[in-house]
């Protein structure tokens, strides 16, 4: 499962920064987003969020690989408002049955889906560029976080491949053991519950072990752990925060310039 | 002063009614190496576990006392390290050099000490990698590697091994008893547990053993101690050397050909190369064929091609009308799963995959189920097999809290509750002590004779010596050396 | 019935629950492969009747580990691993999983933490599972587009439902279901199988 690794070149200079500056600078900004409706905010941030991505490392190719998931809730979302939209407002363009689509609708459909675009894109993004050991380190030295809970997570983290190939092969296990599910609905979840279950035992008896070497190895001697990786929170790191609260006010305020502001209540 | 010293001590963990070890009285000098043997249940890995103070007060009852440099385990901590067998649940770091780290920082090193430490430990332990390895991308053998030099860091003086060696193939356990034999600095103590004993025998100058249910029944150098003893520990199931099995030959010729595998290649998605390629084989009824090959050449894979469980990717695998009935056409891998398990049974290397029952004998119930036999037949064919297998006194245990052996034979009992004529097993014997290595391999021998097809993808050598009627050898995988054609041979 | 003697996690808690959320990481990632991709696009009914399967990471971690914190803990590093590992819905999980697990701990809480048995599971999952529809619906389907009465409220119930089966009952019978295998055994839930 090698989607869990980041996919950025190291070196560029937004990608290098302190993962938690990272993480708070896109939190930051989506939360920003979450306060309005309507399309011109998420678009202005979007646009500031895809010209970043070379300051990131981050080829176009290889975000779509990551973010095509993004898609189909787009679509799904859209659907949904289609179905279930309870003002439709402006001129009808088609009627299909029950279903008025009208062109108040689609700019509304074009908000949403821009509007979860822009908030989710900095996520993809973080994530891309972030090595799961440093987001470790940092959340440890930089926000004190407790070590044992954030290295116990990663520890188990490491896991995840080995769960991956883990559950292929219970899944063919149970083919050579005649059980297979073909195209019955039923039969498919509970083929699929068997397995989720066989996972869950092999991997609760792996982190059993583990948790005895981790202590064979002196994690729970309650000593105070020293850093080998250290993780420094400078002012360029402070300024990626700022930074990302600015994008917000921005897509906010043009937003509002242009009258389209819809705010999430009232 | 005495680094180790027990005094009549015994373990029992909560809940159970048996005393894991007991009544034990040993005391190791600093610097000595020594081979901790016994029979399995003799509580060898118990106390290791003790040693390492790593049996918490609340988990059972403890008798006696243990010292380590006059200090009780948990005090000792900082100077005892211990090394398990599965290198998956002992790594904790995505890299080499920060796994190795992450017991430095735990006990307080101050940092610019950390990495000269790191990169001293990986070059004694012979590590070849350098520090950002990916510790997925590792062999086995590395990956135990990787865990001594971690044990190493901190630079203990009692070193722990708990059959380091148990789920490698030789040439990574060559790798690892290497380390275990240079890297160890000389004043630390060295206590192995070990079940391949003539190989580890150079790395230990001191053998104890234990007696199951109580105390050491013998002490001393090796030579002597196996003189005395060999015979016994040899049919206790301990791998003593020059105790050699004798090898079961086929009674008579084999049948006709089962299934045949054409040019079949495979690659993983992703992957570089592929992990199979070009391989020709035939399985015939009333034969055993062994196929070797080292780490990586795609054995597992020719396993679960075989088994009709992957769609080849180059090639096909052909199922003769003899075995496939009137499915002849299609190949294995698209018959469905119920007509499948009738014809190629498959016992994985690791038997808690194929588990999907709560109690032994509904997991021996469901195969025969699922082919659509009457529940009449179902029964008989369950309880046949419990007592070939000798899986009575489990028949209501959850399939999960079976010991090593027992699983393994579930496994196979699971298979053949099916009656196919093929089998395919991957690593039967992997991890096995001598007796149940020995039952298993009679069990196998017996279904061969009986008429059945068996098919195993191993690198017990011992195995295929003792019951392969042909062995096949996979070539290195590719970029290691150059692929020739797949040579046959015939087992002498 | 046995809980925890101490509140101070031990290392093989700390593990085991971040191997737990790990592990409906990848369940999750498996589930979304077979054919709830473009049901769960669709709330109503879709993702709705499914949505307690997201929740039982945070039922399950509280009935194993028994410990403050469990819930929300375990149900946030599966929310992370699904978001790593790349999820229809993005990061936003990142903050709606700690929102529900929260609301989880909150039944575990009312009973002082020291109850674990099916009423309190199907509690902690009945409030996760409002906790969930309610910022969905205030986040993703606001206001003026979609109406409480025809959407709001059936979005809600139907998921309250669906996470009192799958994540209140279904966790307590996997919870009890793995103790039988016997790796559990460090656990409370595991000390409750007979000796030996």
């Amino acid at each position: 499962m090698r989607f869990a690794e980041p996919i950025t070149t190291a070196d560029a200079p937004l990608a290098r920064r302190n993962p938690v500056a990272k993480l708070a600078a896109a939190l930051v900004l989506s939360m920003a987003l979450m306060v309005t409706l309507d399309p011109v905010a998420p678009t202005v941030a979007l646009a500031v969020e895809l010209a970043l991505l070379p300051a990131f490392g981050v080829r176009p190719r290889a975000l779509l690989g990551r973010a095509w998931p993004l898609l189909v809730s787009v679509l799904g979302l859209v659907l949904t408002l289609m179905l279930f939209a309870a003002e439709r407002t402006g001129a009808t363009l088609i009627t299909l049955g029950p279903l008025v689509i009208t062109t108040g609708l689609l700019t509304n459909a074009a908000g949403l889906a821009m509007r979860l675009v822009a908030i989710a894109l900095p996520g993809v993004i973080v994530f891309a560029t972030t090595d799961p050991t440093e987001l470790a380190d940092s959340l440890i030295q930089n926000v004190k976080a407790p070590p044992r809970f954030a290295i116990g997570a990663l520890a188990a983290f490491r896991l995840v491949p080995l769960l991956g190939e883990e559950w292929t092969m219970l899944s063919l296990a149970r083919r050579a053991r005649g059980v297979d599910a073909g195209r019955n609905p039923v039969a498919q979840l509970r083929l699929f519950a068997s397995t989720a279950f066989g996972l869950l035992v092999g991997a609760i008896r792996r982190g059993t072990r583990l948790a005895v070497a981790m202590d064979a190895r002196g994690f729970d001697s309650g000593l105070p752990r020293t850093v080998a990786r250290p993780q420094r929170f400078g002012p360029a790191d402070a300024a990626l925060i700022v930074g990302g609260a600015a994008v917000g006010a921005l897509a906010i305020a043009v937003s509002l310039a242009v009258g389209a502001f819809r705010p999430i209540l009232g | 002063m005495a680094t180790v010293e027990l005094r009549g001590f015994g373990w029992r963990h909560a809940g159970r009614r048996a005393w894991a070890v007991r009544g034990v009285d040993l005391r190791i000098e600093r610097g000595e190496r020594v081979l901790l043997l016994g029979p399995s249940g003799a509580g060898k890995s118990t106390l290791l576990a003790a040693l390492a103070g790593l049996l918490p007060d609340d988990s059972g009852e403890q008798e006696g006392s243990v010292e380590i440099d006059g200090l009780a385990p948990h005090k000792a901590r900082e100077r005892v390290a211990i090394v398990f067998q599965d290198p998956e649940t002992q790594l904790v770091m995505a890299r080499a050099g920060d796994d190795v780290a992450f017991g430095l920082e735990n006990r307080g090193v101050p940092s610019e000490e950390i990495w000269p430490r790191v990169d001293g430990a990986l070059s004694r332990v012979g590590f070849r990698y350098g520090r950002e390895r990916s510790t997925a991308a590792l062999s086995g053998g590395e990956q135990q590697r990787l865990a001594l030099a971690g044990a190493l860091a901190p630079r203990p003086s009692l070193l722990l091994l708990d059959e380091p060696t148990a789920n490698l193939d030789p040439a990574g356990a060559a790798l690892v008893r290497a380390a275990i034999g240079t890297a160890p600095e000389r004043e630390t103590t060295v206590v192995l547990v070990e079940h391949r004993v003539a190989e580890s025998q150079p790395l230990v100058n001191r053998v104890v053993v234990l007696e199951p249910g109580g105390g050491v029944r013998a002490d001393g150098p090796p030579a002597a101690v196996f003189a005395a003893h060999g015979d016994r520990l040899a049919a206790e199931g301990v791998w003593v050397p020059g105790h050699p099995i004798a090898p079961r030959r086929a009674r008579s010729a084999p049948g006709a050909g089962l299934l045949a595998a054409d040019g079949v290649g495979f690659r993983h998605p992703g992957a570089a190369h592929p992990a199979l390629s070009d391989v020709d084989l035939v399985v015939r009824a009333g034969e055993a064929l062994a196929v070797l090959g080292p780490n990586g050449a795609g054995k597992s894979t020719l396993a679960l091609l075989l088994g009709g469980l992957l769609q080849p990717g180059a090639g096909r695998v052909v199922a003769s009308a003899g075995l496939a009935g009137e499915l002849a056409g299609a190949p294995p891998h698209r018959w469905r799963a119920s007509a499948l398990t009738r014809r190629i049974g498959s016992v994985f290397q690791d038997p808690e995959h194929q588990f999907v029952a709560p109690t032994v004998r509904e997991e021996l119930a469901l195969g025969p189920r699922r082919i659509g036999l009457s529940p009449g037949v179902v029964a008989s064919t369950v309880d046949r097999l419990l007592e070939r297998l000798r899986l009575e006194r489990l028949a209501g245990a959850n399939p999960h809290t079976l010991s090593g052996g027992e699983q393994r034979r579930l496994s196979v009992a699971t298979a053949l509750a099916t009656a196919p004529r093929l089998l395919v097993l991957d690593e039967p014997t992997f991890g096995q002590d001598r007796r149940t290595w020995i039952e298993l391999v009679d069990l196998l021998a017996t279904l061969r004779d009986d008429g059945h097809g068996l098919v195993a993808v191993t690198h017990d050598s011992d195995f295929v010596a003792a019951l392969a009627d042909r062995s096949l050898a996979l070539p290195a995988p590719a970029g290691a050396l150059v692929p020739p054609a797949v040579a046959t041979l015939e087992a002498a | 019935m046995p809980r925890s003697t101490t509140n101070r996690w031990r290392t093989v808690d700390v593990v085991v629950a971040s191997v737990i959320a790990v592990a409906f990481g990848v369940i999750f990632w498996a589930w979304g492969l077979l054919w709830n991709g473009p049901a769960d696009a669709i709330p109503l009914p879709g993702r709705a009747v499914l949505y307690g399967v997201w929740l039982v990471p945070a039922v399950l971690g509280a009935l194993v580990i028994r410990r403050p914190g469990a819930a929300l803990y375990t149900e946030t590093l599966a929310a992370l691993v699904s978001v790593a590992l790349g999820t229809v819905w993005g990061w936003t999980l990142v903050v709606q999983g700690p929102i529900e697990a929260l609301a989880a701990e909150l039944a575990f809480a009312l009973f002082a933490y020291r109850n674990y048995r099916l009423p309190v599971a199907a509690l902690a999952a009945v409030f996760a599972g409002i906790a969930a529809s309610v910022y969905d619906k205030v986040v993703w389907y606001p206001s003026p587009d979609f109406s409480w009465a025809s959407f709001g409220l059936p979005y809600i119930a139907i998921t309250a439902a669906s996470s009192l089966v799958i994540a209140g009952f279904g966790s307590y019978a996997l919870t009890r279901a793995l103790a039988q295998t016997g790796v559990l055994d460090r656990f409370p839930v595991g000390r409750e199988r007979a000796a030996v």
